[in-house]
């Protein structure tokens, strides 16, 4: 179920990336995306009952989560960060240009 | 183990050392940044051809980061293709670099260029040099990101549109490909390349492989600008400053497209009659949509940037055909489109800078006042359309005899059309640039300046005796190691897990 909404998410982000004509809101359907795919990678490394993979003398490793992923998903949000802070910067640049958010309006190139 | 052979983790070290370098000295100390950036691609450059002399004494090197064994910790692996995807890098890059020296004083603030390009540098010599799917994701958004603020250098109207359109696609294509290593990972339980090859292969395919590997096609073909996924491609690589154009366009798309699409398909999933019809498919595509397109193109930059779809087209065909003929030909073509692709957008860069336009029926009758850029670009045209003595002609007429040895004969009518559609376009950049009457206010163009001059011409007699490749003596040392890895794919992950120390 949790899988099934995660995936919602994602086709959420890809639907706001496609429809919307408003440059931000292009860029919050790309965060959008990026957080159903963190999710995603959570929830792979989730099970059920699972606690946290802290290693301490005199506990019993079973049934831990797998921390690797949780890894991956640090990297992978710094790395989401620097890509969303070059979209906003390059949004500004363009609002200053253009004078607009729209991209039917921001057509210079052609062909 | 050879001592001289323990280079592998240099190819990232040391662009990214200078990178920062320049990023913290570059700005008080004048022409600092110049050298140093040239000097550090030249190292790497020097150092990729003793990476091929490695690859080919030991047959797969690997390399620990961190001094964690692999499959636990990070591995970096050196084999016969990555060898031959440094070369291919490091050479562009080198006279990439030297170029720059002359055509970015026009910019403000060219510390910063040399930074981003370093950064881009070891983004692509990372994504070729790992032997981790996650590290993989890693250094091609390094990449990614580097060449998206590169491609808004000049903070213009219509650069800026382009690097927009650009990020965006480009954030969605790693979503895919970020999307399918976790699959990968909730499938097979690790990440470094090998190790999951050897577990896919025990549990044969499945319905997740397939999902994966439409994930993959979908993320890679949006990097390599394969037909459907090629939109951003026309208005970045044009948009971007000449030198970096030449990258984007000569390695860029194919470190992070092509080299990562064939490494994953043939190394790690393994290729099969479905996947390689569906490559074969959209790459017959590129070539005919890419070539159509171009033809109409007045810009000259964009004219070149549709050609560059068109000719991924060639290399994506060759490989996916699979036969060991065919891969040869995909990657020598890889190679040749690589130099004389940057080798044309840096003669673009020449005529912008010298006339100060983009449009060709702006110009005209260039030759006599820019004699070696006119020359340069005439032996640059003639190797892309595949022109007998110069090295595009032999990779083209590999990849026909192959799609034909292959019995794809539709797909071989469609490589000998695109190829004289090739030759037309050139003939328009030819006339209009180079042949015909002197324009008026055209009076006063110079010849570019020397740094300028000397890249193009390197540039130029690499693709003229680009055909001696091919003699067996070179071909058995370089191009033969390359094609190995592909052409006997499975084994690639027994090789490599028996290199580990």
């Amino acid at each position: 179920m949790i899988y099934f909404l995660c995936l919602v998410l994602f086709c959420c982000g890809i639907y706001c990336i496609l429809r919307k004509r408003n440059i931000i809101k292009i860029i919050v359907g790309i965060i959008i995306c990026e957080y159903a795919v963190n999710l995603f990678f959570v929830l792979v490394a989730y099970r059920k009952m699972g606690r946290a993979a802290i290693f301490s003398p005199n506990s019993d490793i079973s049934n831990m989560v797998d921390p690797l992923p949780h890894a991956l998903v640090l990297t992978a949000i710094v790395i989401g960060l620097a890509t969303t802070a070059l979209l906003v910067a390059l949004a500004m640049r363009i609002y200053e240009k253009y004078g607009t958010f729209d991209i039917t309006k921001i057509r210079e190139l052609k062909g | 183990m050879n001592a001289s052979c323990n280079l592998i983790p240099l190819f990232v070290a040391i662009p990214l050392g200078t990178a920062f370098l320049i990023s913290i000295v570059g700005r008080r100390i004048k022409n600092f940044a110049d050298l140093l950036g040239s000097l550090s691609t030249l190292s790497l450059a020097i150092l990729s051809f003793l990476a091929v002399r490695c690859a080919n004494l030991y047959g797969a090197i690997t390399y620990s980061v961190g001094g964690w064994r692999p499959p636990v910790g990070i591995a970096m692996v050196l084999d016969g293709l990555s060898a031959f995807m440094l070369v291919t890098v490091n050479l562009v890059a080198f006279f990439v670099a030297l170029y720059a020296i002359n055509y970015m004083e026009k910019f403000t603030s060219k510390w910063k260029f040399y930074t981003l390009f370093l950064l881009m540098v070891a983004g692509m010599n990372g994504v070729i040099i790992t032997g981790d799917m996650f590290n993989l994701f890693v250094f091609l958004e390094i990449a990614a990101v580097a060449s998206y603020a590169l491609v808004a250098f000049g903070t213009e109207k219509y650069e800026l549109e382009a690097a927009f359109k650009y990020a965006v696609m480009g954030s969605v294509g790693s979503l895919f490909i970020l999307l399918g290593i976790a699959f990968l990972y909730s499938y097979t339980s690790t990440l470094m390349i090998a190790d999951m090859a050897t577990v896919l292969s025990a549990k044969g395919t499945t319905d997740i492989v397939i999902m994966v590997s439409v994930l993959f096609i979908m993320g890679f073909g949006l990097k390599s600008a394969l037909v459907p996924f090629h939109a951003w491609l026309p208005d970045a690589h044009p948009s971007a400053p000449a030198p970096i154009s030449a990258m984007l366009s000569g390695v860029l798309i194919k470190a992070l497209g092509i080299y990562a699409l064939v490494r994953i398909f043939y190394n790690l999933i393994g290729v099969n009659q479905g996947i390689s019809s569906i490559l074969m498919f959209l790459a017959g595509l590129s070539m005919v949509i890419g070539g159509l397109l171009a033809l109409g193109q007045w810009d000259i930059k964009r004219l070149l940037a549709y050609s560059s779809i068109s000719q991924i087209g060639y290399i994506v065909l060759g490989i996916s055909l699979g036969t060991p003929l065919g891969i040869l030909g995909g990657l020598f073509h890889l190679f040749n489109h690589s130099i004389f692709k940057s080798l044309l957008f840096l003669n673009s860069g020449a005529l912008e800078y010298s006339t100060g336009t983009r449009d060709l029926r702006e110009m005209g009758g260039l030759f006599k006042k820019m004699p070696i850029s006119g020359s340069t670009a005439l032996i640059g045209s003639m190797s892309v359309a595949g022109i007998p003595p110069f090295a595009g002609f032999w990779s083209k007429l590999l990849i026909i005899i192959a799609a034909v040895q292959a019995q794809r004969f539709g797909y071989a009518f469609w490589a000998v059309l695109v190829s004289i559609l090739t030759l037309a376009m050139y003939m328009k950049v030819m006339k209009y640039a180079y042949y015909g009457k002197l324009k008026e206010k055209a009076s006063k163009v110079k010849e570019v300046p020397l740094f300028m001059k000397l890249a193009m011409v390197a540039l130029a007699l690499i693709c003229l005796i680009g055909g001696g490749l091919l003699t067996s003596s070179i071909k058995e040392k370089f191009l033969k190691g390359a094609q190995d890895v592909l052409s006997e794919g499975s084994t690639y992950a027994g090789k490599v897990l028996g290199a580990i120390k």
